[in-house]
């Protein structure tokens, strides 16, 4: 997890297609320029950057769905709940969900969870949209390879 | 058994706070209510979910686009929910 470049999931550890679900793994560094404002002597990972957690995990989910054909936008947040602190060094498992499939537009269930314990969830709303342009998905097919994205299952499934 | 319009009405009240009493079946959602296109993908959520449909927004979106339908036949309201009759008799078909 790299929070200054938005780099927030490290690895998908499992995408089910059938059940719509995806689960990825973060690991909060131990030091961010992110710290340095949130908050000096007493670092938090900020709650935005925990939605925007989530909001990766749903994107990565939804790029499985429409097997890297369209990509999805973040459009809205509901429901947001942040239940515990996280800090540098924790470890987060990732869920997402998708609720429902709509014309253009998915809405999903993200949640993180540390040690087993809740640490938020929300229901995400993003727009699909197609690929802005050829290097927008040349990017996000980088991302893909770094985080373990499984390109094989879009083919299998 | 509340109409198809009942139903939108309500959903639309209760998911853009707007007075159910302001909305007509004439009503434009996007001209007479204000309603916006993130306001509308609720709309259409809740609208997917009580008649069991995918409102085919990107479709519609497309033609209003190319000129080869206006936004009237689709968001008045009465229109809209003409339509949604129709989606769910095809689904039940």
């Amino acid at each position: 997890m790299r929070l200054e470049y938005f780099q927030l999931i490290d690895r998908i550890v499992d995408l089910d297609l059938g059940k719509r679900i995806v689960r990825a793994e973060a690991l909060v560094p131990q030091e961010s320029p992110v710290f340095e404002g949130h908050f000096p002597g007493h670092p938090l990972m900020p709650g935005v950057m925990l939605i925007e957690s989530m909001a990766q995990t749903s994107g990565w989910l939804l790029i499985a769905l429409l097997r890297f054909e369209r990509m999805p936008f973040l459009a809205a947040v509901k429901e947001a709940k942040f239940r515990t602190f996280i800090r540098p060094g924790d470890k987060l498992d990732l869920t997402a969900e998708l609720l429902h499939d709509g014309s253009g537009y998915a809405i999903t269930k993200g949640a993180a969870t540390c040690n087993g314990k809740p640490v938020c969830d929300a229901e995400i709303t993003l727009r699909v949209m197609p690929f802005p342009n050829p290097v927008f998905r040349e990017t996000m097919e980088k991302t893909a390879a770094r985080i373990g994205f499984p390109m094989g299952a879009l083919a299998d499934g | 058994m509340s109409s198809t319009f009942d139903t939108v009405a309500n959903i639309i009240a209760e998911t853009c706070d707007i007075p159910r009493e302001t909305i007509k079946p004439e009503s434009h959602a996007i001209e007479d209510l204000g309603i916006d296109s993130l306001d509308f993908l609720d709309i259409a959520f809740a609208i997917d979910k009580a008649f069991g449909i995918k409102l085919p927004l990107e479709q519609w979106t497309q033609e209003v686009n190319d000129g080869k339908a206006t936004t009237e036949q689709y968001f008045v309201l009465q229109n809209l929910s003409n339509r949604i009759d129709s989606l769910v008799a095809a689904k039940g078909a």
